[in-house]
């Protein structure tokens, strides 16, 4: 008796809150619809449609540059990323060495430091070495990561250490126990960093904001803002525009839920 | 002595020089421009270095500590850091709430996770951007719907002007730390906290939260119902405490990451205004450092921003890990 109740008030909540969620979107999307004097208007559906606004954000501002420029930085910095983070994580999860347990708990302490208190150092070496405003400058400082290297070390270490011996007995040195024996089974773990790196780089915001000068290397984050600051109210252009820069994400997400689900844990509890 | 290893020592030596290998491109980064810089920008706060160059270089020793201390500027901002965090507890009792909704066996369950962890997944510059437009106070939708409740209703409550206000539900002055009736009401403080909460309360926490239900044996909260215990009682004395490391966890990890924030929410929506009310420390030192090029002083902010984050972990880890422990 009570049971039936209580599914349909749990509904009723889940329901509720998908809706506050939804709401917000669902307007910008009508909104990046609609002709510009209707935004400021309540009808919630446009009067007429104007499918063209999205034609009209590439016309006035370089989006498509700007899209180029995220996926291609982010792209980079996924993969060095992942690179660089799974030979450090492998030295931490599989070698013995002296001094490894010290050196990890470098890395995890400086988890902590505040993002700005790095920022202004990189900033000026940026400037020092002239590549401030440049590819470079974007890429280079992000292929490292204290965090990637702690998320792939928790993951290598759920893999049995037998299989190392097994293939150390067949005569494989440490690259090729990392290469055929980790890299394999620690893909799940690679792929979800992958998408944390990739997402967490095609939104960044304060690197690309303080590097970047010249017009045709702005990410879409930094493009943004220049779009809504630069080009008055043009509401429903600039709905278009956000709704394009979150159409990727959404993709991303969809296909990727698995891996992430199971990573945001995994970094998480077994901390 | 002699020239033979035991198989463990030539194990171990070619450990480490593999270690080395392996350890050398991510060591040589994490150097660079994360370790290196930390120490660089102790030292840079000693000074009084500025990009510009319009001052010759100097030591300044704690001049640019004692300046920041004393300046009524710094304390708005480290008032308004606060003061977003009171969204905090909110948004985690929201993310407990949608979890334990999620986590009872129900059909169509996976599509409201989605749709829940949309605005987290989306969240950024694009998210921020709508968000000011919803919160136009003559133009925008929420608003919109403020007045047409209110109308209908027959209340006469003018609604907010949200991000041009300086008001907020503490009624906490602008000048000086302290209350004031004037500032009581809804302003952008506020606005800032209710977007945050709709970005976050259905991300990772929420996912943490649920993966922690679904590991509470399904036996204690039976036994307890079996013994007469209440939904309340059962979720007080059952689930709670087995909830305990996950709610450290993200306690501690909201406070490291809600010290830090408030930088773009400042400098998409509000530049850090009306009168600097929304003007977090990151906000304060980006502006000190990238627009106005004072590097030794932005160094000194961070650094104060770091010892608070450390403190914090600090004083969450003593009394939170007691409460983890029983």
């Amino acid at each position: 008796m009570a049971k039936p109740i209580r599914t349909v008030l749990i509904y009723l909540g889940l329901s509720l809150v998908a809706l506050t969620m939804l709401l917000p979107f669902l307007w910008m999307v009508l909104a990046s619809l609609k002709p510009l004097r209707e935004v400021e208007m309540l009808n919630p559906l446009p009067t007429e449609w104007h499918p063209e606004n999205y034609r009209k954000v590439f016309e006035q501002i370089p989006f498509a540059r700007y899209y180029f420029n995220s996926v291609f930085i982010s792209a980079w910095i996924t993969f060095l990323q992942c690179l660089t983070s799974c030979m450090a994580a492998f030295a931490f999860a599989r070698l013995n060495w002296k001094g490894r347990d010290g050196v990890f708990r470098l890395y995890l302490a400086t988890l902590m430091i505040p993002g700005v208190v790095t920022m202004i150092p990189n900033y000026t070496l940026m400037v020092k070495l002239h590549i401030l405003d440049s590819y470079t400058g974007l890429i280079v400082p992000a292929s490292f990561s204290a965090f990637g290297t702690f998320l792939l070390r928790q993951f290598m270490l759920t893999i049995p250490p037998a299989l190392d011996e097994a293939a150390e007995i067949d005569g494989a040195g440490r690259w090729q126990v990392f290469w055929d024996v980790i890299m394999p089974l620690a893909r799940p773990g690679i792929i979800t960093l992958g998408i944390f790196t990739f997402m967490g780089t095609y939104g960044s915001f304060f690197w690309p904001l303080i590097l970047i000068k010249s017009e045709h290397l702005r990410t879409l984050p930094i493009g943004m803002l220049f779009f809504d600051t630069n080009y008055g109210r043009q509401t429903n252009l600039i709905m278009a525009a956000s709704v394009m820069n979150i159409i990727p994400l959404i993709i991303l997400f969809v296909t990727s839920q698995k891996f992430l689900v199971k990573g945001i844990q995994l970094g998480a509890v077994k901390g | 002595m002699s020239g033979k290893l035991r198989p463990g020592e030539a194990r171990n030596r070619r450990d480490t020089v593999a270690a080395l290998l392996f350890l050398l491109p991510n060591f040589l980064g994490f150097v660079i421009f994360t370790s290196g810089p930390v120490i660089f920008s102790l030292a840079a706060s000693f000074t009084n270095w500025n990009l510009q160059q319009t001052v010759p270089f100097r030591w300044v020793g704690f001049e640019n500590y004692g300046r920041l201390l004393a300046d009524p500027e710094f304390h708005l901002y480290a008032v308004n850091t606060a003061y977003f965090l009171l969204g905090m507890p909110l948004a985690i009792a929201g993310s407990l709430c949608l979890a334990m909704m999620l986590s009872q066996k129900l059909k169509g369950i996976v599509v409201y996770r989605t749709l829940f962890y949309l605005p987290s997944f989306t969240s950024g510059v694009a998210l921020m951007i709508l968000w000011k437009a919803l919160y136009n106070p003559d133009f925008g939708p929420v608003n919109a719907m403020i007045d047409w409740v209110t109308h209908s209703l027959h209340l006469s409550i003018a609604a907010p002007q949200w991000l041009l206000s300086t008001q907020n539900v503490l009624g906490l002055d602008v000048e000086k730390v302290g209350f004031t009736a004037k500032q009581l009401g809804i302003g952008a403080r506020d606005a800032i906290i209710i977007m945050g909460i709709w970005t976050a309360v259905g991300g990772n926490n929420m996912l943490l939260y649920l993966a922690a239900l679904t590991n509470v044996p399904q036996e204690l909260s039976e036994a307890a119902e079996l013994d007469g215990a209440g939904p309340w009682q059962v979720f007080r004395n059952v689930t709670w405490p087995q909830l305990a490391p996950t709610t450290f966890f993200i306690v501690v990890m909201s406070f490291i990451g809600g010290l830090q924030g408030g930088f773009e929410q400042a400098r998409v929506m509000t530049a850090g205004g009306p009168a600097g009310t929304t003007t977090t420390l990151a906000y304060h030192i980006y502006t000190k450092a990238f627009e106005e090029f004072q590097i030794g002083y932005a160094s000194a902010v961070s650094w104060v921003l770091f010892a608070l984050v450390f403190a914090a972990t600090a004083v969450n880890w003593k009394f939170g890990n007691r409460e983890v422990s029983y």
